[in-house]
């Protein structure tokens, strides 16, 4: 391997039929010092998850700068109130950090709390309230008894491992509320959406795709959230976790404790969004038997008008290289999945927060070659972008200019993104997306392309 | 009305001290910055640095676990700058502390003193640190802090004496230390500027990936820093001791003067490098001010008497205040994040005895804060970085987007703002902005303005 993979690297990384099997990936574990990893802390796990609750009060007890990098970070819309996109800190000083900070802490929900009026408080921890060991805990039992609402502490010391802690934190933080108000109305047929965040507007498309299907939307967890839904999601027949594992945990502790049982599923691309929907139709069935003819019927209508157009972009595409680097491994299936539906094919797929499963499962639905990484870094991602030649990369705003400075094509994929990429809709927009990158002439210019193509200009003039 | 004896902070008007430590190191030439924390502060930063330059943006990390945490993070620290020597063969690795390894007591001094032992066999870049509790100051702190290090930590005091001169730029854009550049050329001067980011934040596009992009200040030349003829340091809200102090210590003289931005500051400006260099202003700068005031003529009706708000660092709302004061807008509120660092005099000293009224200042605001005096103050400006962006909106006010950071709108690195050039491109184009939002408000839409 090259010289650009740090030793201690090594077996984060494999080829697919090389021999080597992704279920001995190394992953999940905390990021090798000095490396230059693109992932993030469990405080920003957390926070991206619970994010989009939009009538909640997300005050981050800590210095200023991790409120300021999390400010209004996500597209995630709500169709009501929006506390969620202001940002609030107790922005704590070197005597807090001396005397303590839970005055101060008491002090700024008093405060927000008067001033905002949520319907619930997420106070989330940072690495220096857990090294001067505020009790966050005591703080929020007080303020939920004085303020009338419930204010919740979330345990997310940056440093108390990776970003995957955070979504943990963030499910026992949510998991306080469910079950804490009156479900006699919430009909059989229903359903919470976990694991979607309402960036660009996509949990509408999905909502309206159960509304046709007859399937009421109970919980949005936590895409355009609200917290008098989160307290009666127990109440829904179903629970439908999409993202890898961001709200799993919540699934399974309402499964243990509810007994409300749990898909996963996707919504992107053609396939994984059909299978979803049909998935759902499936356990209903029993109750609501006219549900499966009016699933296909939806799809068949959304297949018609999607179709014709991916098949000319499709033309175009054909054969173009595609690496990719997301967050969550679960969103790489269904991805993989929609680039062969364009022609293209994956050559390069890495996460921050996969597991040895999600690998394996990689490794099974990818082309021989293709090389999968966990936890990788600009030098690496560069490396791999110019062996293979890619084409396109997929990724977020950190991995946008390593792209761009090789002179290959982006898509954003990430929560920053400000286009519906879900739902047949979304997989429209993905295309024209992957296609006005793809087939910009402004690669013809950049260095890598256009000595190349002198080059083989040169050659073909030798020949 | 008694306000409460605490506030909490929404929609913060700064950033943290690691990130401008971070974005001071990145102007060094071969130089990669660290951060001795937790993975996640790196990452933040690398993504909210980006969003501004649209460049990439690697900064290392220590990502201490929670077992470091406990025991302290030296062993990472050490691995950690290893691992970038592998990767990045760096001739300059900048280390910055955070709340984390602040709080739990790491002593990097003594920590890199340990490692210069157990690796000198290696071939070992410079390594400068800075101390940047996050919980203390804001991001210029970070940044001058670093800047200070860099010439403490490296200073040579074998450096011969020679002819050129330093300037600590402070925290103008890529474009203004470009101009800078040019300026030192057209004096026909030998000039360090430290840090010097032009390149190095707004960088051409390369056949391969670069580790480290090209440009930045040599390590060489911040050496020989203590060699120069002298110093310019842009800042009136500078800490008392500084890179500039520092080096007039050394017997270097240091000229402390505000960023050159508006006329008269960039008079002193030119003005102080005429009389450090002993070379006369050349033609093409008599020119360029001339042009700037032949346009603040033109188009002092369409500003005169606007009422701006003006927001971010403190040494650009004075520089602000003191252009803005000159073209008769009045400043009704000055406001920036940090706290103690004399912006209220500093304002005054620019601004008395031309504008109409003297800004009122606010130090340590958030933007609730002000919001909350907007609601009286109406005014039709709002000049700042992008943070401001949702209350402009609220206000139906144009907001005119300069400092840092721009991630709402393409170019941020290439926003001009000193000297009689980046006045200008500046003026022009707040008269614009004055004259589209008249535009669009008339009914009758005039063609001519």
């Amino acid at each position: 391997m090259s010289n650009t993979i740090l030793e201690e690297r090594k077996d984060q990384i494999i080829r697919t039929g090389s021999g080597k099997s992704a279920i001995d990936m190394a992953c999940n574990r905390q990021s090798l010092a000095g490396a230059v990893s693109q992932r993030a802390c469990v405080f920003c796990g957390s926070r991206v998850v619970l994010y989009p609750i939009a009538d909640a009060l997300h005050l981050v007890h800590g210095p200023i700068g991790c409120a300021v990098y999390t400010w209004d970070i996500r597209g995630a819309l709500s169709s009501g109130p929006e506390i969620h996109r202001l940002s609030f800190s107790t922005d704590l000083q070197e005597t807090d950090v001396i005397f303590g900070g839970e005055k101060k802490l008491e002090a700024a929900l008093d405060e927000l709390i008067d001033r905002h009026h949520p319907k619930a408080a997420f106070v989330y921890s940072t690495c220096i309230v857990g090294i001067i060991g505020d009790d966050l805990e005591a703080v929020c039992r007080k303020m939920t008894e004085k303020k009338g609402i419930p204010v919740l502490p979330v345990m997310s010391e940056g440093f108390k491992g990776s970003k995957r802690e955070g979504y943990l934190a963030a499910c026992k933080a949510m998991f306080q509320l469910v079950g804490t108000e009156d479900v006699s109305d919430v009909p059989e047929v229903s359903v919470n959406i976990l694991g979607d965040f309402n960036i660009a507007g996509e949990i509408w498309i999905i909502r309206e795709y159960f509304e046709r299907m007859g399937v009421k939307v109970v919980a949005n967890i936590t895409g355009d959230g609200r917290v008098r839904d989160v307290r009666r999601s127990h109440g829904a027949g179903l629970n439908l976790v999409q993202c890898s594992g961001a709200t799993l945990d919540l699934a399974k502790m309402m499964e243990e404790k509810y007994g409300t049982p749990y898909i996963r599923v996707s919504y992107l691309g053609v396939e994984d969004m059909a299978e979803s929907l049909y998935a759902v139709a499936d356990h209903f069935k029993d109750i609501d038997p006219g549900i499966v003819e009016r699933t296909s019927k939806l799809v068949k209508e959304e297949l018609d008008k999607l179709l014709p157009e991916l098949a000319r972009m499709r033309k175009d595409l054909e054969g173009k290289k595609v690496a990719m680097y997301v967050g969550g491994s679960f969103k790489a299936f269904s991805l993989l999945k929609a680039f062969r539906y364009l022609g293209m094919k994956v050559v390069v797929v890495g996460s921050q927060t996969g597991t040895k499963e999600d690998y394996a499962e990689l490794e099974k639905i990818s082309d021989p070659g293709t090389i999968l990484v966990d936890d990788a870094n600009p030098l690496e991602l560069s490396e791999f972008i110019k062996e293979k030649d890619v084409d396109v990369f997929v990724g977020g705003v950190k991995e946008r200019p390593i792209a761009y400075k090789m002179g290959v094509g982006f898509c954003d994929h990430n929560h920053e993104r400000k286009e519906a990429l879900e739902g047949f809709v979304g997989m429209l927009n993905f295309a024209r997306e992957i296609h006005s990158s793809a087939m910009s002439p402004v690669w013809q210019f950049v260095p890598r392309r256009a000595n190349r193509n002198k080059e083989s200009l040169k050659e073909a003039g030798n020949a | 009305m008694l306000k409460p004896n605490f506030v909490s902070t929404t929609n913060a008007c700064k950033l943290c001290t690691p990130l401008g430590a971070s974005l001071a190191f990145r102007g060094i030439e071969g130089a990669i910055p660290f951060l001795h924390g937790s993975q996640g502060c790196a990452t933040y930063m690398r993504r909210y640095i980006i969003s501004h330059y649209r460049e990439p943006v690697d900064i290392a990390s220590s990502a201490l676990s929670e077992k470091n945490a406990i025991y302290g993070g030296a062993p990472n620290l050490k691995k950690g700058i290893l691992n970038v020597m592998k990767k990045y063969e760096p001739e300059l690795i900048g280390v910055a502390t955070t709340c984390l390894t602040e709080t739990i007591g790491d002593d990097v001094k003594r920590i890199l003193f340990e490692f210069h032992n157990e690796f000198g066999d290696l071939d070992l870049p410079e390594i400068v640190h800075v101390s940047t509790p996050s919980y203390n100051g804001t991001h210029t702190d970070g940044w001058h802090g670093a800047v200070k290090s860099l010439a403490e930590q490296l200073y040579d005091e074998d450096s011969p004496e020679n002819s050129s001169i330093n300037i600590l730029p402070n925290m103008v854009s890529c474009e203004d230390i470009r101009h800078l550049k040019e300026i030192m050329r057209n004096f026909g001067v030998k000039a360090t500027i430290l840090p010097d980011i032009s390149e190095t934040f707004d960088g051409p596009s390369y056949e391969d990936y670069v580790k480290i992009p090209t440009g930045g200040t040599p390590v060489e030349s911040i050496k020989n820093m203590s060699g120069s003829r002298g110093t310019i340091e842009f800042g009136r809200c500078l800490q008392k001791e500084s890179a500039g102090t520092f080096l007039a210590g050394k017997g270097v003289p240091n000229h402390r003067i505000g960023i050159p931005m508006g006329l008269r500051e960039s008079d002193i400006f030119f003005d102080t490098l005429e009389a450090v260099t002993g070379k006369d202003l050349p033609e093409i700068y008599e020119q360029e001010r001339g042009r700037l005031i032949d346009a603040y003529v033109d188009g002092h009706k369409y500003v005169f008497g606007k009422r701006a708000i003006v927001y971010g660092e403190e040494d650009l709302v004075t520089g602000l205040c003191s252009f803005l004061a000159e073209i008769g807008v009045d400043v009704v509120l000055a406001g920036s994040g940090s706290r103690n660092r004399g912006l209220g005099e500093a304002v005054k000293a620019v601004t008395d005895g031309m504008g109409r009224t003297t800004p009122e200042v606010r130090e340590g605001v958030d933007f609730h804060d002000i919001a909350e005096e907007a609601e009286s103050l109406k005014p039709d400006l709002l000049i700042g970085h992008s943070k401001g962006y949702r209350y402009a909106k609220a206000w139906n006010i144009p907001l005119i987007r300069v400092g840092f950071p721009i991630h709402d709108r393409f170019g941020g690195q290439r926003i001009q703002t000193i000297g009689y050039k980046g006045t200008l491109a500046l003026y022009d184009r707040i008269v614009n902005a004055v004259l589209e939002k008249k535009q669009s408000d008339s009914k009758i839409g005039y063609g001519y303005m």
